[in-house]
């Protein structure tokens, strides 16, 4: 592949799709399927077909167009898409091609869940098909690895990334370029590429949309980041829950593999370059760095202390670079474009964008990419549309277990690294859960406690032990039957866990507690004092309290 | 069963004739038959077989040179691995927070009353086997609930019932 052929398939790509005038996209990723709509699909095709329409018109199975909670979603070219569409309405769908758009199923693209996005991981999702390489290079795909390979060295590379301002995106927000030159620096006979696609938090579903819907940009990311450390080899760490994902990172693979943008002497350069799947199989300790690791290499994920970092000792012993997904799918347009203009958007310590999974309680839920300093309330209430049913906003959720419950007063910040973290929760890897009135606090806290203390590897006791214990006075508190003493103990847990965990997972599990228990504390104080929920959630249990 | 005091040099025959194995052992062989490709094997097997058995968990322990307590281990350690069979249909119930805030618990609690089993149990018929996942990642359609392999989105009490209720009719 020279970077002629690459511009002749870029080229022929976008005349072939230039022949049939009309296209109807339908999101085929997971949300949408399993609201059927691949028989959505199928029945446009059918008709097209019934019609003799195809030289006029193309469907077009695409990735998540964000809306998720109204799939099925349809889009014509004319800018306009349809929601909750079923197999039924495809030649009322058709129809409209020609004719004025069908009102009954419209959904309007001029509001400001659509309008107040900034899309650039997202840009090609709903845009193009997922399943075929030729449409990702027709929409400049691969453009910056040929760059990269053809005009600059590794160091221009990293310098580049690490003029762009770029964060970590699965959470703690590390400088990218700061990592990146690191494992450049480190030796080792070999290095490794890692790309943690394992998301666990519960209420994060942006890197799956991701990878459903553009894979190539994660490889590209990769290979990118390969290219600049000096690895040859890469696995992407992915959940055995998203077999979707999965199949089509596989079918991405296989592509990049046959156009020799994958494998060796790579454009006729001397890099080599390959990558693999290494599947999850349901630990959220396995987020964490080092635990992802052990798994890779087989093992029970259970982290290591740190240092020595992955950087320097990481997979098999070797320099390893672990980026997320949302990371690498940062590059390519960082490449294109240069790294000012990524460092243009957002605040004066979190640059760029990012993807936040919006759910819970709130009219819009979905995918959602904001630039940064946004604030949460434009978020929740205009890109969300506010709490549905004429309820009351409570508290939002970011996060997941790691993070917190940020209350109404906070609303106005900026979202950005820092602020969050100001604020009592962390950026985390973008889940965003909107509580109204209905949701009682402690409950919430026992929640993510329960998730913890399931999910701690036992490595070491502070986790293992702590959450249980928390979990059980947490337990006590839902069931009305604790006393202030259980207040004083509980306190005293989340000081341990937080300072002599041995990880993230055990330093941050108290967060969801702390952050409750200071911006919710009259609803602790009801609880305890009172013997009360004020929500309604807990009832007092006749039983002993069951951990 | 001999625990690998046997031949260790010797290569590992299957547990039996069944024709799956070859899958399991071309995945062993894609690995370089290398202990690093445990998990990987187990996926295979549990994706061939449904569930890691005592047999199962000993041919690839052998077979990849590792020690059987380190394979147990792994399979114990990992939620997606399972060593007991499943039912003839699966009912998964999300407990990821969006389902949680948007009724999840209610339709837990419903169902094991409807089933009359705790999650990760597998009814006396076994007909159903009830679990429950940590997200499934469709939050923008919670509460959700997978049936057998269907991503179902905004599930009711009422709908999960009338759907099990046809799994189990004969």
């Amino acid at each position: 592949m020279t970077p002629e052929e690459l511009e002749q398939i870029s080229e022929s790509e976008q005349e072939a799709q230039s022949r049939t005038p009309h296209r109807v996209n339908v999101c085929v990723a997971a949300g949408c399927l399993s609201c059927q709509s691949q028989s959505v699909k199928d029945a446009l095709d059918k008709e097209i077909t019934r019609r003799g329409w195809e030289g006029k018109c193309q469907t077009k199975g695409v990735g998540c167009m964000g809306l998720c909670a109204e799939g099925p979603l349809v889009s014509t070219d004319a800018n306009t898409m349809y929601k909750h569409v079923g197999a039924a309405d495809a030649p009322e769908i058709l129809d409209s091609i020609d004719g004025p758009p069908l009102e009954r199923l419209i959904c309007p693209t001029d509001i400001p869940f659509f309008t107040r996005q900034n899309k650039i991981v997202l840009e090609n999702s709903g845009i193009i098909d997922a399943e075929r390489i030729e449409d990702y290079i027709g929409s400049r795909g691969y453009g910056s690895l040929i760059k990269v390979l053809t005009e600059m060295t590794p160091a221009e590379v990293i310098q580049e990334v690490t003029k762009s301002g770029l964060r970590g995106r699965g959470g703690a927000g590390y400088p990218t370029g700061l990592k990146w030159s690191t494992v450049a620096k480190a030796s080792g006979k070999v290095k490794y590429v890692v790309c943690n696609a394992d998301e666990g938090d519960p209420g994060a579903f942006m890197d799956r949309s991701v990878l459903e819907s553009d894979p190539h940009r994660v490889l590209e990311g990769m290979l990118i980041g390969g290219y600049a450390v000096g690895a040859s080899e890469g696995f992407i760490y992915v959940r055995a829950e998203y077999p979707l994902a999965i199949k089509r990172l596989k079918t991405a693979i296989r592509q990049a593999e046959r156009l020799g943008l994958l494998g060796a002497n790579i454009c006729g350069t001397r890099f080599n370059f390959r990558i693999d799947l290494r599947l999850g199989a349901g630990a959220f300790v396995c987020g964490e760095e080092t635990a992802l690791i052990a798994s890779v290499e087989g093992k029970r994920g259970t982290p290591r202390p740190r240092p020595p970092y992955p950087a320097q000792e990481g997979l098999f012993g070797e320099p390893t670079l672990i980026n997320n997904v949302e990371t690498f799918a940062n590059i390519p347009p960082i490449i294109r474009n240069g790294g000012e203009w990524l460092a243009r958007i957002g605040t004066e310590k979190s640059k760029g964008t990012k993807v936040f999974a919006l759910a819970g309680r709130v009219q819009n839920t979905g995918l959602v990419e904001v630039s940064m300093g946004v604030t949460l309330r434009e978020i929740v209430f205009e890109i969300g549309g506010g709490i549905p049913d004429g309820k009351r906003f409570k508290a939002v959720q970011t996060g997941g277990p790691s993070g917190g419950c940020l209350p109404a007063d906070v609303l106005d910040m900026p979202v950005d690294y820092e602020s969050l973290t100001k604020a009592g929760s962390i950026m985390g890897s973008g889940g965003m859960i909107v509580m109204d009135e209905g949701s009682c606090m402690v409950d919430v806290a026992k929640y993510f406690m329960d998730f913890c203390m399931t999910e701690s590897c036992g490595k070491c006791v502070p986790c293992r032990v702590g959450t249980y214990q928390m979990n059980r006075l947490l337990g006590k508190i839902t069931s009305l039957s604790a006393d202030a003493t259980d207040i004083a103990m509980l306190n005293e847990l989340c000081d341990l866990l937080k300072n002599t965990s041995l990880c993230g997972l055990g330093q941050s599990a108290p967060n969801p507690v702390l952050s409750t228990m200071r911006s919710f504390a009259d609803e602790y104080k009801a609880h305890v004092e009172e013997g009360r929920c004020p929500a309604g959630v807990c009832k007092a249990s006749q039983r002993a309290v069951n951990p | 069963m001999a625990l690998g005091v046997a031949n260790v040099f010797a290569k590992p025959t299957p547990p039996n004739q069944d024709k799956r194995w070859r899958l399991v052992d071309a995945t062993m062989r894609r690995l370089g038959q290398h202990p690093r490709g445990l998990i990987e094997t187990l996926h295979t097997v549990q994706e061939a077989f449904g569930y890691l058995d005592k047999d199962a968990l000993l041919y690839v322990a052998t077979s990849l040179r590792v020690p059987l307590s380190r394979a147990y281990g792994v399979a114990t350690f990992y939620h997606f691995f399972t060593l007991k069979p499943a039912g003839e249909h699966t009912c998964v119930v999300c407990m990821g927070t969006a389902c949680y805030i948007k009724g999840a618990p209610q339709l837990l609690e419903s169902v094991q009353q409807n089933l009359g089993i705790a999650p990760g149990e597998t009814t006396p018929d076994g007909k159903v086997s009830l679990l429950t996942a940590r997200c499934l990642g469709s939050c923008g359609l919670a509460p959700a609930v997978v049936y057998d392999r269907d991503v179902a989105g905004k599930v009711s009490t009422q709908n999960m019932r009338e759907r099990l209720a046809q799994w189990r009719t004969p």
